[in-house]
């Protein structure tokens, strides 16, 4: 009897899990598939797509797209491809990450380590601003950056970000920090250490997980950025979003699909990359995170 | 002045105050041991000498210097956590040696010292090792070996034995102790282990919800104990406090007290001062130790005032190296400490004899022990 009620709880298992899988599959084919569709179609010669089916192979791929899309393609007026717009993405969001998530990283050790009269209060300020919408802090945005002479400029906008990202940044290094052992930072205390010393010997060591996290949101979210790029961007400071933007909603000549995909793939690449590369350790140091803060 | 100087030191913590005017004084060389039960602030009062937490009254001063205000790591004292604290990105030896490192000590100065304290702590081995592949006593070890190369003023330990097995702890206290006998540093332990406190240290501060019962040697502490609180924290098993009435007995005083059977029992006391003579028909608490109840062959050789007493045994508790045997006196739970051979029964009437010379009494009110 007992052994009977084994197997159907064995069958049942099983049942289960084909029905998980099946569902997990789907929805991974669901969101490959624009993802698909885009790479077959950057490999196709123009006519192919607009005299053909959208979802055929490519009869006679091609690199011609991409190598448009990277250094020749028409954006606004000039014939310049992604390629400079690539590099004030890369030069943009670099240091907008760095600084960013050096300081929520500090901010996250003091919050935590260096407990003071009303850090909650501010703690809370900075949470704040992590649910401020764009819209509304781009005018007075706008404003400041003309004040102090960065507006239409990449530090303008790396400024931007940097302010942008504290919040997120803070938040997670200070729930991280939090189930930081205190001791081990008075115990460095009185082995002589100060506070930069503590910092920087003994709690980045450890702080690996959750900078990647931090690392992946906000170099995800400054790199896919539209709203601030095309608003302080000013002509020079543009980021790739914004020239994928221009680039598409080009009305001279024929629309060359292939070339749009190819720069779209290109646009997101890094992203991609970052996922890829630091994508497991993300999960690790979220769960750290929530487990133990 | 003491070397280690704890002035009128109150801490409050808001409106709370969990300290209350402690006023200890520290000679060099000694191995003072802050005992008491969970939440009297001993914790905090050693915090207070390392300079992790602020000091709300009074001064504590090292070495004749006021260290209220200096920051931790300018105190020149070493401390070892509850918990070892660990840095466990580092190995072994950079642990060890990091304090130096913040010290300005040249490399080849800290290799040396690093290669003695190694040695001393038998952690040789290790130096290569992260902390997160040692075991609690290596552990322990290497947090020792990071306060003992910094060569500070004083040395602070919070309860560094309490994470270890039973075992464990008994080994690493006489290697504690043979380690202060042989470097002859001064040495703040905080334990609640009352064994811990005895056994290690050379004076004793026993607290209690944020006072200082009692300061003294371990032989004063555990002999003549300040009052009801500390005859019953320290020692295992506890001091035997039992109500008796004073009375006038072949010209000295003597404890009347009730045996199992309602049976008047009077115990001649040692002490006769003017102080105790006062308390004459009135109720007082008898404290006896249990090692002083035994047989007739177990007394103490030296003991002048010995007293028998023949009263019903309740139960016996062969431990080992004793047996336990328990009695009841005034209509308390009286605990006897034999040798593990006596033969005693449960059920039967037993002739214990009582060393006098060892027993304390103490004022039910106050409950402070009545001097003189
Ligand atoms: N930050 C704080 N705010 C308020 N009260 C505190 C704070 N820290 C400690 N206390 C209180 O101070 C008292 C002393 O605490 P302390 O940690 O010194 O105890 P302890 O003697 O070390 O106890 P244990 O043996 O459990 O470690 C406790 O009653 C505790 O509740
Ligand atoms: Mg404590």
């Amino acid at each position: 009897m007992s052994g009977g009620a084994q197997d159907q709880a064995i069958r049942t298992g099983r049942v289960t899990r084909t029905f998980i899988y099946v569902v997990l599959i789907f929805f991974a084919l669901f969101y490959l598939l624009p993802f698909f569709i885009m790479l077959i179609n950057s490999i196709k010669p123009l006519p192919e797509i607009t005299g053909g089916n959208m979802m055929a192979l490519p009869t006679d791929p091609t690199i011609e797209p991409w190598k448009s899309a990277w250094s020749t393609a028409q954006i606004g007026v000039e014939a310049t491809g992604l390629k400079p717009y690539f590099m004030n993405s890369i030069l943009m969001v670099v240091p907008a990450v760095a600084i960013s998530t050096i300081l929520g990283a500090l901010n996250g050790y003091i919050l935590t380590k260096w407990r003071f009269r009303g850090d909650n209060l501010i703690f809370g300020l900075l949470l704040f601003s992590c649910f401020i919408p764009f819209q509304i802090v781009l005018i007075p945005m706008a404003m400041v950056l003309g004040k102090i002479g960065l507006a239409g400029s990449l530090t303008g906008l790396i400024l931007v970000h940097v302010v942008y990202g504290i919040g997120f940044g803070t938040l997670y290094f200070r729930n991280y920090y939090a189930a930081f052992p205190t001791e081990l930072v008075r115990a460095a205390m009185m082995d002589g250490a100060g506070f930069f010393r503590i910092f920087w010997r003994i709690m980045l060591p450890v702080s690996g997980p959750i900078a990647v996290v931090c690392i992946i949101w906000q170099f995800t979210n400054i790199w896919n950025d539209f709203l601030f790029g095309v608003s302080f961007g000013g002509l020079d400071a543009q980021p790739v979003t914004v020239a994928l933007n221009n680039l598409v909603q080009s009305s001279t000549g024929v629309r060359e699909y292939n070339v749009h995909f190819a720069a779209a793939i290109l646009a997101a690449l890094p992203t991609l990359l970052v996922y890829i590369v630091a994508g497991r350790y993300f999960v690790r140091g979220l769960m750290a995170g929530s487990v133990k803060g | 002045m003491p070397f280690l100087d704890i002035d009128n030191v109150t801490k409050s913590y808001g409106n709370v105050e969990v300290l209350h005017r402690v006023d200890i004084g520290v000679e060099e060389g000694e191995f003072l041991v802050l005992v008491g039960p969970s939440g009297c602030g001993k914790s905090t009062l050693l915090n207070m000498i390392a300079g992790l937490e602020n000091i709300t009254g009074g001064t504590i001063s090292i070495k004749d210097r006021v260290v209220n205000d200096v920051h931790p790591s300018k105190r020149n004292i070493a401390m070892v956590f509850q918990s070892y604290a660990l840095y466990p990105n580092m190995t072994v030896g950079q642990n060890i040696t990091f304090g130096m490192e913040m010290h300005g000590i040249p490399k080849p100065e800290r290799e040396q010292k690093l290669a003695e304290v190694a040695k001393l702590l038998q952690i040789e081995q290790l130096l290569a090792r992260k902390p997160g592949q040692l075991s609690g006593g290596q552990r322990q070890r290497v947090a020792m070996g990071r306060a003992l190369v910094r060569d500070p003023d004083v040395f602070l330990f919070d309860e560094p034995l309490s994470n270890l097995d039973a075992k464990l702890r008994v080994d690493m206290r006489t290697e504690i102790k043979k380690l202060h006998q042989r470097l002859k540093s001064t040495i703040v332990y905080v334990t609640h282990d009352q064994i811990e406190a005895l056994t290690l240290s050379t004076r004793i501060a026993v607290m209690n919800k944020g006072y200082v019962q009692q300061l003294g040697t371990p032989k004063e502490v555990y002999d003549t104990p300040a009052n009801m609180f500390v005859a019953s924290f320290m020692g295992s098993p506890s001091m035997n406090l039992l109500p008796a009435t004073l009375r006038e007995a072949n010209g000295g005083l003597a404890a009347e007290l009730t045996g199992a059977e309602g049976q008047q029992i009077m115990l001649n006391l040692s002490q006769n001062g003017p102080n105790l003579r006062s308390y004459l028909g009135k109720p007082v608490i008898l404290g006896i130790r249990p090692e002083a109840i035994t047989d007739a062959d177990g007394v103490d050789r030296n003991a002048k005032n010995t007293q028998a007493l023949r009263n019903m045994v309740h139960v016996t508790e062969p431990a080992g190296s004793d047996t336990f045997v328990e009695t009841s006196l005034s209509g308390k739970a009286c605990i006897a400490r034999m040798r593990a051979d006596v033969d005693v029964h449960a059920g039967q009437p037993f002739d214990f004899v009582v060393n006098m010379d060892k027993a304390v009494v103490f004022d039910p009110e106050t409950e402070d022990r009545i001097v003189d």
